[in-house]
């Protein structure tokens, strides 16, 4: 993605002369260019701004907005969007504006707890068997394989059939079952990271292992994670979309976007465009800012990186 | 070489072992047995207790994972009590359907997608590149059944040119020459693939235009035509190799949306049909095959890739 980010256009730093006739430039901490980086990114800055902007719709636009998504009106459904209705009905007569917010809402709770269930598990999984290296690494990463070749969808679908969908229900059950991704990177991470120095010198000074993990990899290691956790909520707001489609999603009075657009599909010859295209906008957008900033993220990491 | 495939299978048997385990053993934690479903919701605890009893479903579950192994090696899926059908028959029914599906999608991205990235990377940063990779970064945060409707809407509501439903046909034959109703199905499946695939390719054709040997084939003259097609697309293909097999899960998923959307009786609507019915042996049994193949997709990729390049013979 390299080239739709626009690679290597940092400001030049503040730069002044030397006595002796050299250039002389403040020096940075990596974190701080990786910043620099990122925010000259003009479509990191783009996601980041449309995410924003969906937080807000999500979250602080019903304290605004009161549209009716609670109680059917059946002599105002499927109204083409016009007065009263900015995106009109649906076919309870519910407000679809009202529903894209509590929809929005579902989305981005379950995108963002799923994701800190996965790389919190992720994290610690990788950093141990990293670490602990051998035997205990070997059989730590075939259970990641056999992890990974388990049709998760499929899972997610029988487990939400059984149980019923719930914001916390979905975020731990995509959350169990995507921290298999950063757990290997986290582990790779930790594979070069502990024959550095600074590992060493902390062994020497008497560090226990599980300081280490928590002091002196996972910190290092948290670039990687930080880039892997934009993808987990992107692919978490997929997850929920395709589950509510598939009719096993939130329960009412619980909405989800999926769902909404699901319910919309049955009018598509009737042209009730509202009631798909809208929603369909929504997951489209907040999937593809998580993914830019993502992208932008791995980026500007790379640039930190290149300072070591 | 040899040692190292036979290492390679003998692994991914064991993994193939501990993931059957696993959805057995979690399969079993939801649905402990389909007694109430066999004998009616009004069926009281004694009855329940003698049917489990002689089908078997009051052993330990370890013990029924056994017997339900010892049954798949002899073919058996387990019995469908919805669809009062074997699994087997039912599977074995519409596998082909599914495979028709995926496969042409299949081979249709990757027909697709290799040229584009190839072409991405070569001219980069052009015009052409960046609309390619606009449209493939969009596709790509598109949810298959979203990129289906528009087709849907565009093509068969709009247009009237191909049918919103896949064939309903019932031979393969059939199936295949239907094009007017498959090809939105495999064109949503394939666009889909295409967006990532074309962003694997791209990135690995430029790597490989930064490699040395580039430069030492063009310094020597070579036509860029030959530098194209005898370094770079050879090169820049192997991480497909890879990445092709390791998508098995996402066409598996692609695969059971589309077939929702679409209405195509195939194995992914057959699943969708068993949550709706919690038809747990169907629901066991498609689950273990997409396990199965998602092993075999990566250990049939690795192979591929040990044959395909030397470099990973030698280490």
């Amino acid at each position: 993605m390299s080239s739709l980010i626009g690679a290597g256009s940092l400001p030049p730093l503040d730069v002044t002369r030397a006595p002796e006739g050299g250039e002389v430039g403040p020096v940075q901490s990596g974190w701080k260019l990786a910043v620099r980086e990122f925010a000259s990114n003009k479509l990191a800055v783009t996601g980041v701004g449309i995410l924003i902007f969906f937080l807000l719709f999500s979250f602080v636009g019903p304290v605004f907005y009161h549209g009716n998504y609670l109680t059917s009106n059946l002599v105002a459904t499927n109204q083409a969007p016009g007065a009263g209705y900015p995106l009109g009905t649906n076919n309870q007569g519910y407000d679809e504006l009202a529903l894209l917010m509590k929809g929005g809402q579902a989305a981005l709770e379950v995108g963002f707890f799923s994701a800190v269930i996965a790389i919190v598990i992720g994290a610690l999984y990788g950093a141990i068997s990293g670490l602990a290296g051998g035997i205990v690494d070997a059989v730590l990463m075939r259970v990641v394989d056999v992890f990974l070749s388990i049709p998760f969808l499929f899972i997610v679908l029988i487990v939400a059939v059984r149980f019923g969908a719930s914001v916390l229900s979905l975020s731990l059950l995509i959350g169990a079952f995507s921290w298999l991704v950063p757990a290997r990177l986290v582990r790779g991470e930790v594979l070069t990271l502990r024959v550095r120095d600074f590992v060493a010198a902390a062994r020497v000074a008497g560090a226990s292992q599980a300081r280490l993990i928590s002091r002196h990899l996972l910190p290092n290691a948290f670039g990687v994670v930080i880039v892997n956790v934009t993808f987990q909520v992107a692919d978490a707001i997929l997850y929920i979309a395709a589950l509510g489609f598939l009719g096993f999603g939130l329960q009412w009075p619980n909405q989800d976007w999926g769902d909404l657009l699901s319910n919309g599909v049955t009018y598509l010859q009737d042209g009730y465009w509202w009631q798909i295209w809208p929603v369909g906008a929504c997951i489209v957008l907040v999937v593809m800012a998580c993914n830019l900033i993502g992208d932008a993220a791995r980026d500007s990491l790379d640039v930190r990186l290149r300072r070591r | 070489m040899i040692g190292y495939i036979v290492r390679r299978i003998g692994t991914s048997i064991v993994v193939l072992f501990g993931v059957s385990i696993f959805i057995f053993a979690l399969l079993h934690a939801i649905y402990p047995s389909p007694a109430i479903d066999v004998l009616g919701s009004r069926a009281n605890g004694v009855l329940i207790a003698a049917w489990n009893k002689d089908n078997g479903f009051d052993d330990p579950w370890i013990v029924q994972y056994l017997h339900y192994i010892g049954n798949l090696f002899q073919g058996n899926l387990g019995y469908s009590y919805k669809l009062n059908q074997s699994v087997g028959s039912l599977i074995s029914e519409v596998w082909a359907r599914s495979a028709w599906l995926s496969g042409a999608s299949l081979v249709l991205s990757v027909l697709i997608a290799m040229p584009l990235g190839i072409y991405q990377a070569i001219r980069r940063n052009t015009i052409g590149d960046y609309a390619a990779t606009t449209v493939a970064f969009s596709l790509y945060a598109m949810p298959v059944f979203l990129l289906g409707l528009i087709l849907i809407e565009i093509f068969a509501l709009d247009l009237h040119i191909f049918s919103f439903e896949g064939s309903q046909a019932t031979s393969l034959p059939a199936i295949i020459v239907d094009v007017r109703s498959m090809t939105l199905p495999i064109v949503t499946l394939t666009l889909l693939s295409v967006a990532s695939y074309s962003r694997y390719m791209r990135s690995s054709a430029m790597d490989v235009l930064a490699q040395d040997y580039i430069k030492v084939s063009r310094a020597k003259g070579l036509p860029e035509r030959l530098v194209l097609t005898r370094h770079l697309v050879r090169n820049a293909s192997l991480p497909m190799v890879t990445l092709i097999g390791l998508s098995i899960p996402f066409l598996l998923s692609g695969n059971l949306i589309t077939e929702t959307l679409f209405n195509y009786k195939g194995l992914g609507l057959l699943f969708y049909t068993a949550l709706q019915n919690v038809d747990y042996n169907v629901l066991l049994a498609y689950t273990l095959i997409g396990a199965l193949l998602t092993i075999i997709g990566n250990l049939v990729a690795d192979i591929a890739l040990t044959v395909a390049d030397p470099r990973i013979r030698l280490a």
